[in-house]
């Protein structure tokens, strides 16, 4: 089992609620596509916006495919507005 | 020098702060809140970040311009927090040897900043409603 917090800005926020989640992800070696199940399933608000969010891990963004790391900060972000 | 504030932006010390002998040009970029998107008054907006990946993927903008042009120096300021029409929203200054150098790599700042900079904005209209602009 490893542990992640899960960090959410933006609209992402404002949908599910919530600005930090911990999360326990059942096996070691899940990857971005799985957290985007667990979080669908536990805010189903957040619906096919999370489709448009890109993930990053520690910082950098990571495709579907990348493994999440015990102890990472995931973030989900919206397509981004700055400027 | 790359910063994220909720205080205005200082734009002439930022201009002033990249001058450099050996740079012939200096370009600075401002973002200012601008009041109307097509039919729609915009009253404020209101920026956020994921600052400490902000602050990643500025450094990383100021290493590819510097990989790609000889830049003097470079500074990159994003404001967040609530800004009323007109205030400056971010500055990109910069310093190269030459003027054709110094535009492009202002132009590069600023157009890779809006792709990766995770900073977001929300629209907050005159009668109270808001929209994030995703």
């Amino acid at each position: 089992m490893s542990n992640v917090t899960v960090r959410l800005f933006a609209r992402a926020r404002d949908l599910a609620g919530r600005e930090r989640v911990e999360l326990g992800l059942a096996e070691q070696g899940a990857r971005v596509v799985d957290l985007r199940r667990m979080l669908t399933e536990l805010y189903p608000e957040l619906g096919e916006f999370l489709d448009r969010c890109l993930v990053a891990i520690n910082g950098e963004f990571a495709d579907d495919f990348a493994v999440v790391p015990d102890g990472s900060e995931v973030a989900v972000l919206p397509p981004v507005s700055g400027g | 020098m790359i910063a994220l504030t909720h205080d205005p932006i200082d734009y002439l010390g930022l201009t002033e702060s990249v001058r450099r002998p050996g740079s012939g040009a200096v370009v600075t970029f401002l973002g200012t809140v601008r009041d109307l998107t097509g039919d729609e008054r915009t009253e404020a907006l209101e920026y956020e970040a994921y600052p400490e990946m902000a602050e990643l993927k500025l450094a990383e903008i100021e290493r590819e311009c510097r990989e790609r042009w000889p830049v003097g120096e470079i500074a990159m300021v994003h404001r967040l927090g609530r800004l009323s029409v007109s205030e400056v929203s971010v500055a990109v200054a910069v310093s190269c040897p030459h003027r054709a150098q110094a535009f492009e790599v202002c132009r590069h700042a600023i157009d890779r900043l809006k792709e990766i900079v995770p900073i977001w904005k929300k629209d907050i209209r005159p009668d109270g409603a808001t929209e994030w602009v995703h």
